[in-house]
């Protein structure tokens, strides 16, 4: 047998192979090495960095500076809470939800799952748009309660599809089985259910607590001035004070944040999974 | 049937509220004869007659469309390379090079770009600079699409045309680019939203001068709410859906992938 995978593979391999990584390499892969390399220059007379010859000229000025000031811990620290309390709302709003679309007739569900994603087709700007226009008549508008909502609503589906995807495979017969050994609706949900769909909370709260941390317009156009988040600083030092050494120290940390967080659910939906094996 | 079953229900018709009412209301006071947003006034299509003589609208918008066909296209062929070359060659790189720009905060690909772009490349930002970070984070969901759909394929096919003495190139032209051609097809209305729709990626890379629709609505939004805002919100909207639903047609994923 001739594998289509196992022949040599010659010229195609590399035809299909180097024009999107090539391309990946220069447009991506690059320019993140160069914000890495940037964290340790210093800012130019006029922003931006300052000419550099040699590893001589690199210094830690960025973060020392970002260590430094309470302020920057202050945000970072913000930026956890608000995103953690964001995921903490969408996995209430989401699993009820989740639950009713997987428990329905087959049919059904397609189109209760579309009805959540249709609201998505438009515009992220004008999902927040929304919220201004709703908000501001109510006096709502800049605070942290609008910042919420606005970070609640752009990111539910993140939640809602890894949930229901979790849920809908769940065996009904677990839930009969509970029933007939005694045990309440309420006893069978946290007992059953919900230790069965930790992989499916986990991974939806990677999804969407990753993105709030580096949000910018959500706070900028709903939060007050007090409302900032990670996101905000990176872009204040990129776009407003051009010190670009500082926006991408900022930037790293963030990445380590990410990278950090992205191992830790990767870690715990496994861990779910293995949790759950007793149970089931 | 019974009280948890109610409130489940109920539940969830909330949350479809919640999803719903706001976009709702944009569109309704698109269409209402009054400048402030407050109250309902009748029925008026002004907003949009207006916003057909909104030169800076129109400009915004005939950028945003052009950037999105060419990245489209070129997003087009490099995903369905890489798409085609991971499953086929399985290069452990190359996931990880077309997944991450999708699965990062868009602003850390944004800031990368802009630092990119003004410090190596030494290049004005404009149109160009746009469309190279579109494509960027496009590549990877054609590629997821058109891999999904190779892997749901029988390679005996591929063999067969072998055997039979198709070269490489005539395997591919007659055999495997029909079978994936609605992958393409939903690979290239997907990217051309992604496109049309990317706002922080774009406000990092657009620099002074050109504006796209997204970046035309900011700048609105920062300043006052309008309804004019209202009507360029519900048409960018009919056109998104209508691509989303269109695309899915072609590859069903593709709506769990875009949410």
């Amino acid at each position: 047998m001739t594998d289509i995978r196992s022949r040599p593979a010659g010229l195609t391999k590399w035809v299909v192979t180097l024009p999107p990584g090539l391309f990946l390499v220069v447009f991506f892969l690059l320019p993140t090495l160069i914000v890495v390399l940037a964290g340790f220059r210093e800012t130019g007379e006029f922003g931006g960095l300052a000419p550099i010859d040699g590893l001589a000229g690199l210094t830690l000025d960025a973060y020392r500076f970002l260590l430094g000031d309470v302020i920057y811990l202050e945000i970072f620290a913000r930026s956890f809470f608000v995103a953690g309390l964001t995921t903490l709302i969408c996995i209430l709003l989401a699993y009820p939800l989740a639950w009713l679309i997987a428990r329905s007739p087959k049919k059904r569900r397609d189109l209760l799952v579309l009805l959540v994603i249709l609201p998505f087709a438009s515009n992220f700007l004008v999902r927040i748009y929304a919220w201004i226009m709703i908000l501001g008549p109510a006096s709502l508008l800049y605070t942290p309660f609008a910042v919420i909502v606005g970070l609640v609503y752009t990111h539910l589906p993140f939640m809602l599809l890894p949930l229901y995807t979790n849920l809908e495979k769940h065996d009904p017969a677990l839930l009969e089985a509970a029933q007939d050994l005694g045990a309440g609706a309420w006893t069978r949900f946290w007992r059953v259910t919900f230790p069965l769909s930790l992989p499916g909370i986990f991974s939806g709260s990677a999804l969407v607590f990753i993105p709030v941390l580096g949000m910018f317009a959500v706070p900028e156009l709903l939060g007050g001035t007090g409302d900032i988040l990670i996101g905000n600083l990176i872009k204040e030092q990129f776009l407003d004070n051009r010190d670009w050494p500082l926006g991408s120290a900022l930037s790293i940390l963030l990445t380590a944040c990410v990278l950090l967080l992205a191992a830790l659910a990767a870690w715990a939906a496994r861990r779910g999974l293995h949790g759950t094996e007793a149970v089931s | 049937m019974n009280k948890a079953r109610f409130w489940l229900w109920a539940a969830s018709l909330a949350v479809y509220a919640f999803l719903y009412i706001p976009l709702a209301v944009v569109v309704i006071f698109s269409f209402n004869d009054s400048m402030l947003n407050a109250e309902w006034a009748g029925f008026t299509t002004r907003w949009y007659a207006k916003l057909m003589h909104d030169e800076d609208m129109l400009r915004a918008a005939a950028n945003s469309l052009l950037i999105a066909l060419m990245s489209a296209s070129i997003a087009t062929l490099l995903g369905a390379m890489a798409g085609l070359a991971i499953h086929r060659y399985r290069p452990r790189w190359l996931p990880f090079l077309v997944l991450t720009p999708v699965a990062m905060p868009e602003i850390l690909l944004g800031v990368s770009l802009l630092l990119f772009f003004r410090q190596v490349l030494d290049l004005s930002l404009g149109l160009l600079s746009i469309l190279v970070a579109h494509v960027t984070f496009s590549i990877g969901f054609v590629a997821v699409i058109v891999r999904a759909r190779l892997a749901g394929m029988d390679e005996s096919i591929f063999e067969a045309a072998r055997d039979l003495g198709a070269t490489p190139w005539a395997t591919f032209r007659r055999v495997t680019l029909p079978l994936i051609l609605p992958a393409l097809l939903a690979g290239f209305l997907m990217a051309f939203t992604l496109s049309i729709d990317d706002f922080v990626i774009t406000f990092f890379v657009a620099g002074v001068g050109v504006n796209t629709l997204p970046l035309q609505i900011y700048s609105m939004i920062k300043v006052a709410v309008t309804p004019e805002v209202n009507a360029v919100s519900t048409l960018l909207m009919a056109l998104t859906l209508t691509l989303i639903l269109t695309a899915s047609r072609f590859a069903p994923d593709v709506l769990k992938g875009r949410a």
